[in-house]
């Protein structure tokens, strides 16, 4: 067992973890995160993707003790005070989710290519989300929801992680530290 | 599946992770983890220790040496792929660094740990090797550094010895070269099943030099010298590109597996290194 310090969805945690612990494991069963979901169990399908110091890794592919030390955010943290993201909003109002199994995972993956890339073309957001499989939906409605978070971040000159934030009280650990 | 129980070290120097590395018999060294946390996890590998190589902070980061660039095994694909030094002195690295799997992956996967890893259809291989770079390995009695034509030994097989690690990796500089790496496979994040990595220095519109490697054409990355030799003083034209690049595929016996036999992959290999080339002159 070894004892590490993290902070997931901006709370701090210490907790003794076993070695072999996976993140995905703490996050679901020691912190009861169970919004991060474990999908291929084999690091191809991205639904377990979670912020790692404001970067998309895949939580089944890391060990809780890599984590120690490092700032964590799940999608059970990006809605602040009842007000959705706004990309969680634009993955509802573009119906882009059927069964909603990959959704945590696109979402995170979807915040990390617009804190990077604020005005992705169609292409680029294919590409960027290109670590996230969803079997429903054919990508379609995904990619319209990024678009209307891009377009409305551009539509008040905002970058997408300033309108992020501000929109949604979101803090710093959603993604805009990058 | 969860990996087999394991100690887990995280040494802060690569002389304490020498010391944990000799610990036991049975050591594995965690990079990025991104191959080796699926092994572990598929019970391919259960080893007694692990040592991370994660908090060693001197393993990080880009640097000019002279007229060498030099990369801390421990920098993530992302910071390669980014970095305006790697894009500057070696575009071929910051070509490849960007198609490795996905934005997920390269973010916790680490440069040298993909090397020392040596997939025959890692994206970082070829490249390597095509610009000559040398990979210096610490171990207990000190430091060696081996040049790429040596390092890479067979499947999953590197210079590294036990108790080693890889620390850095330097390459030359190829300033102001033009570089591509072409890779080939069929859906999202599948590994090359086929690449080929070539950059040119192009001089009044000829091929002035040229270095091109295979990714996944052997069990380990093929430097293309014959082509690389046809190469110069060819016309940056399809045609005449093309010709010059008929024959890559000589003398390899790749793999055959579900995504192709050897016969289909030589013939890959020629198409490729033709958009390749291409490319990097473009």
């Amino acid at each position: 067992m070894t004892r590490i310090s993290v902070n997931v969805d901006r709370v701090s945690y210490s907790d003794e973890v076993e070695n072999r612990t996976l993140l995905v494991q703490y996050l679901r069963d020691q912190l009861g995160k169970t919004g991060t979901v474990v999908g291929c169990d084999t690091s191809s399908c991205g639904a377990c993707t979670v912020h790692l110091d404001g970067r998309s890794v895949k939580s089944c592919a890391m060990l809780a003790v890599q984590a120690d030390g490092h700032e964590v955010t799940t999608i059970e943290g990006l809605a602040s005070d009842g007000v959705l993201h706004p990309m969680q909003a634009a993955f509802y109002e573009c119906h882009a989710l059927q069964c909603g199994f990959c959704t945590p995972g696109m979402i995170l993956s979807a915040i990390d290519l617009l804190n990077d890339n604020p005005n992705p073309t169609e292409t680029e957001i294919r590409e960027g989300l290109d670590g996230n499989l969803c079997r429903c939906t054919g990508y379609q409605n995904i990619v319209r929801a990024v678009q209307q978070v891009a377009g409305a971040s551009a539509s008040t000159g905002a970058s997408a992680s300033a309108g992020a934030s501000a929109s949604a009280g979101a803090s710093a650990s959603t993604g805009a530290s990058s | 599946m969860i990996p087999a129980a394991f100690d887990y070290h995280a040494p802060t120097s690569v002389e304490e992770a020498m010391r944990l590395l000799g610990s036991s018999g049975d050591v594995k060294v965690l990079a990025g983890g991104q191959s080796l946390i699926p092994v572990l996890r598929l019970r391919l590998a259960a080893p007694e220790v692990i040592v991370d190589l994660g908090r060693i902070e001197s393993l990080r980061g880009i640097r000019e040496d002279g007229d060498t660039l030099v990369i801390g095994a421990m920098t993530s694909h992302d910071v390669v792929a980014r970095s305006p030094l790697v894009a500057t002195h070696a575009l071929l690295l910051s070509k490849a660094a960007q198609t490795v799997a996905d934005p997920q992956v390269r973010h916790l996967g680490t440069f040298g740990g993909a090397l020392a890893h040596a997939d025959p259809a890692g994206d970082l291989l070829a490249p390597a090797l095509a610009l000559d770079a040398s990979f210096v390995i610490v171990g207990p009695s000190g430091s060696r550094t081996v040049p790429a034509a040596d390092f890479f030994q067979d499947l999953f097989t590197t210079a590294i010895g036990e108790g080693e690690i890889l620390t850095e990796v330097r390459v030359p500089k190829h300033t102001g070269w033009g570089a591509h790496y072409e890779k080939f496979s069929r859906v999202a994040q599948q590994w090359a099943i086929v690449a080929v990595a070539a950059t040119v220095r192009v001089e009044g519109g000829t091929i002035a030099q040229a270095r091109v490697a295979l990714t996944n054409m052997g069990s380990v990355p093929i430097r293309a010298s014959a082509t690389e030799q046809a190469l110069v003083g060819v016309a940056v034209d399809a045609s005449a590109i093309a010709a010059a690049v008929a024959d890559i595929a000589d003398g390899t016996r790749p793999p055959s597996d579900l995504n192709g036999d050897g016969d289909y992959r030589r013939h890959l290999a020629s198409v490729l290194a033709r958009r390749s080339v291409l490319a990097a002159a473009g």
